[in-house]
C-alpha cells in the first residue's frame, strides 16, 4: 500500500507542470492510503501477530507514575493505556466485541455482569504467582464464583460521607445527614449511581443493600424525594471537587477520593455511617478475545508484584487488598482513618451483588422518578 | 437569476458530486440512525443482547406520565433559553449589520471564536466564574465585603443550566439572524424613518416581519440543539435539573436499557420531524402568497 501511495506522489511531483488537481489527486490518494493503513494496523485484534505491546484499559490516574514504564523495562513490551470514567462505558465498548484491549479494570459488580454476558476470559492461576500477595479475605470472592476465577482485585472501596470537619457538627455517623435531615440544606451532594442510592438508603432503613424488596426501595425513592429540597446536587464522581472547593460540606463519595484531597487539605474528613455501608472492588481482568494473553496474565502478575503495588499505592492512596504491598508501605498509610477506615460502620458493611438487569432497571426508574418529583 | 447548470442535461457531472456527501450522509448518519430506531422496537435479551421483535413497550413506556412530564419540562426550559438566546441575540445580530464593513468581519470573529474552544472547557469555564468561591463571587465579595457579604448562590441552579446552555448556543443564534438582517434593503428603514416613525417602531413593524425567516431558522437551530444538550444541567445543575437528554443517556449507560433509550431518543426526532414539516409548510404558504 505504501508503495503505490509513494508512486502516486513522486509521479504526481514528477510532472514538469505541478498542476493543482494533480497535487490535490496524489495527496488524495495518499490521504486514503494512510488511513487504511492506520486502520489495520489499529483494528489488530484478530490476526495481528503478537506484536510487543499491550493494551490496558484502565480508569484514570489508576497506576503508579512509573509503573508502566517499569514494565517496559523489565519485559520489553509497551503498555499502551486507553481510559474510561465509568463501568458502564466499559461494559458498553465491549459488548459490542472486543476492539483490542489485554488487561481491563472492572469492578466487583461488573465483573458478575461481564461473566454472566461471557465477556471474560478465565485467569489461569498457574501463570500468576503473585496472587499469594492477596490478603484471604479478599480472595473468597462471592461476586466472581463459581470457580475458575476471571479476576484479581486491584483496590477496594467504601462508600461513606466525606466532609469539612469546620462546619460540620461532630462527627457524622449516621446517613441521617444525607438522607433524612435539613440540618445541612443546600450543603450536601449525593451520588446519582442509582443503585447506590437506594441500596444505602436501604441501609438506613436497618436491611441488607442486596435482595431489596420493591416496597423498601419506594420507601427510600419518598425519602429521597422528600430530602430533595436540602441536596444541592447529585455528582458524576466528582463530589470529592465539591468538597474541595467549599461548593459542599456533606458528599457521599468512596473512601479512595476522599483520601485524595484529604492531602491537599486537613479540613477534609471521612467516616462510614454507623448503619454500614456498600464496599466494592476493582479488580484486573483479561477480556475475551484479548489478542495478548501470555503478556496478559505476566503484567497483571507484575501488577500483584509487593513493591510494584507499593509503588501504585504511593500515587494513587486506594485501600489495597494485597497484603504484601501494604506492608511495605508507611504506617501513615496503614494507620490512615480515611483509607483503611475501622469501627461500627465498617463491621456493618457489606458488598454489593449485581442482582440482574431488571432489578437495575428498576433502580433506574425510581431515581429518575426522584430526579424528575 | 438562474445562471446555474441544468442538471438534466449534465446527470453524470450531478451523480459526481452529488455522490459523496449522499455516500457520507447514508454511511454514517442514516445507516446508525436505521439501527438505533430498530432497537426502540426490541426488547433487551440477556445481559449484553438485544432482540428486534417488533414491539411497542418501549414506546408504550416512554409515553408513561414520568416521562412526558420531564419531556415537557425540557421543552419548556428549551423554549427558555432558546427565547433568551433570540433576545440578547437580536440586538448583537443588529449591531454587526449596521456596523462599518472591516468591523463586521472581526466581531462575526469575535462570535464565532467560542466554538474553537471545546464545549466542556466552557462549561468548566462558567463554574470558575459563577461557583461560591468563583471570580463573580470573589469580585463582589471585594467590592462589598466590608457591608457583610453572603456569597451568591449560582451554582448548581436552574439559573446556571440556563446561563450555561445560552452561552453556548448563542452564535447559532446569532448567525443566522445576521445573515438575514445583512440581506435586508436598507431604503425601506430610511423610508421608515422618513415618514416618522421612531427608531423603536421601525424594528418592531419593519425589520422583525422582513427577517422573520431568519428568526425562524435561528430558532430551530438554537432549540433543536438546546432540547438535547445534557452536559449543561449534568455539570451545572440541581437536584432538579434532570432534562430529557440525561434521562436518555442514562438509559444508555447505566441502566443499560438501549431499546428503551432509543424510544425516548425517538420520540425527541419525531418532535424534530413535526417542527421542521410546520417550518417548510408555513414557508410554503407564506412563499405562495
Amino acid at each position: 500500500m505504501a508503495e503505490l501511495e509513494g508512486a502516486a506522489i513522486w509521479q504526481g511531483l514528477s510532472q514538469s507542470r505541478l498542476s493543482r488537481r494533480g497535487l490535490l489527486s496524489s495527496l488524495g490518494v495518499a490521504a486514503i492510503g494512510f488511513t487504511l493503513q492506520a486502520c489495520g494496523q489499529g483494528s489488530g485484534s484478530k490476526g495481528d501477530p503478537a506484536g510487543d505491546k499491550i493494551n490496558f484499559y484502565t480508569w484514570d490516574t489508576y497506576i503508579g507514575a512509573t509503573t508502566l514504564a517499569d514494565f517496559e523495562t523489565a519485559n520489553g513490551i509497551k503498555v499502551q493505556t486507553s481510559y474510561f470514567a465509568t463501568n458502564d462505558e466499559l461494559f458498553a465498548k465491549l459488548k459490542a466485541g472486543n476492539p483490542g484491549y489485554d488487561v481491563i479494570v472492572p469492578s466487583n459488580e461488573f465483573v458478575t455482569r461481564m461473566r454472566l454476558a461471557k465477556m471474560l476470559e478465565p485467569l489461569d492461576m498457574a501463570k500468576l504467582p503473585n496472587i499469594k500477595n492477596i490478603a484471604p479475605e479478599f480472595m473468597e470472592a462471592d461476586y466472581d464464583s463459581p470457580p475458575p476465577r476471571h479476576s484479581v482485585p486491584y483496590t477496594w472501596l467504601v462508600l461513606g460521607i466525606g466532609y469539612r470537619k469546620s462546619r460540620v457538627n461532630g462527627t457524622p455517623d449516621s446517613w441521617k445527614w444525607l438522607f433524612d435531615s435539613d440540618l445541612y440544606k443546600g450543603r450536601i451532594a449525593l451520588t446519582s449511581e442509582a443503585a447506590d442510592l437506594i441500596r444505602l438508603g436501604a441501609k438506613f432503613m436497618g436491611k441488607s443493600l442486596n435482595g431489596v424488596d420493591p416496597a423498601t426501595a419506594k420507601a427510600v425513592e419518598d425519602m429521597l424525594i422528600r430530602q430533595k429540597p436540602n441536596i444541592k446536587a447529585f455528582h458524576e464522581d466528582n463530589g470529592q471537587d465539591m468538597l474541595l472547593a467549599g461548593d459542599v460540606d456533606l458528599v457521599l463519595e468512596t473512601n479512595g477520593d476522599i483520601a485524595q484531597i484529604a492531602v491537599e487539605d486537613p479540613d477534609i474528613a471521612f467516616v462510614v455511617p454507623k448503619e454500614g455501608s456498600l464496599l466494592n472492588a476493582d479488580t484486573l481482568c483479561i477480556p475475551k478475545g484479548a489478542p495478548r494473553p501470555d503478556q496478559a496474565h505476566n503484567f497483571i502478575n507484575f501488577l500483584l508484584d509487593a513493591t510494584v503495588g507499593k509503588h501504585i499505592i504511593e500515587t494513587i492512596l486506594y485501600p489495597t487488598p494485597n497484603a504484601a504491598a501494604k506492608l511495605l508501605m508507611p504506617e501513615s498509610y496503614r494507620a490512615n482513618p480515611i483509607i483503611f477506615p475501622t469501627g461500627a460502620g465498617m463491621d456493618a458493611s457489606e458488598w454489593g451483588k449485581f442482582e440482574g438487569a431488571d432489578k437495575a432497571r428498576a433502580f433506574e426508574e425510581a431515581i429518575t422518578r426522584v430526579r424528575a418529583a | 437569476m438562474d445562471r446555474g447548470v441544468d442538471w438534466r442535461r449534465n446527470k453524470a457531472g450531478f451523480l459526481a458530486v452529488l455522490a459523496p456527501p449522499l455516500g457520507w450522509l447514508m454511511l454514517f448518519f442514516i445507516v446508525p440512525m436505521a439501527v438505533v430506531w430498530a432497537y426502540s422496537f426490541g426488547t433487551n435479551e440477556g445481559i449484553a443482547d438485544i432482540r428486534i421483535s417488533g414491539t411497542f413497550a418501549n414506546y408504550a413506556r416512554a409515553i408513561e406520565p414520568l416521562y412526558l412530564g420531564i419531556m415537557a419540562k425540557s421543552l419548556a426550559f428549551a423554549a427558555l433559553a432558546t427565547l433568551v438566546c433570540l433576545i440578547v441575540g437580536f440586538p448583537v445580530a443588529l449591531a454587526i449589520s449596521f456596523a462599518p464593513a472591516n468591523l463586521k468581519t472581526w466581531l462575526l470573529i469575535g462570535v464565532m471564536l467560542p466554538f474553537w474552544t471545546n464545549l466542556l472547557i466552557r462549561t468548566y469555564a462558567l463554574i470558575a466564574l459563577m461557583r461560591d468561591e468563583g471570580i463573580i463571587n470573589h469580585a463582589l465579595k471585594f467590592a462589598f465585603g466590608w457591608a457583610g457579604f453572603e456569597p451568591l448562590r449560582m451554582m448548581n441552579t436552574n439559573f446556571a443550566v440556563l446561563v450555561g446552555l445560552v452561552y453556548v448556543h448563542l452564535p447559532f443564534m446569532v448567525l443566522p439572524l445576521y445573515a438575514a438582517l445583512d440581506r435586508l434593503d436598507r431604503s425601506l428603514l430610511e423610508a421608515s424613518l422618513d415618514l416618522g416613525a421612531g427608531h423603536i417602531r421601525t424594528i418592531f413593524t419593519i425589520v422583525i416581519p422582513l427577517a422573520a425567516p431568519g428568526i425562524a431558522s435561528g430558532l430551530l437551530l438554537t432549540f433543536i440543539p438546546v432540547l438535547g444538550s445534557y452536559l449543561a444541567s449534568d455539570l451545572l445543575g440541581g437536584a432538579d435539573s434532570q432534562m430529557i437528554a440525561n434521562v436518555i443517556e442514562r438509559q444508555f449507560k447505566r441502566a443499560n436499557d438501549w431499546p428503551f433509550g432509543a424510544a425516548l431518543a425517538f420520540m425527541l426526532m419525531y418532535l424534530t420531524f413535526i417542527g421542521i414539516a410546520l417550518q417548510s409548510v408555513t414557508r410554503r404558504r407564506r412563499e405562495r402568497e
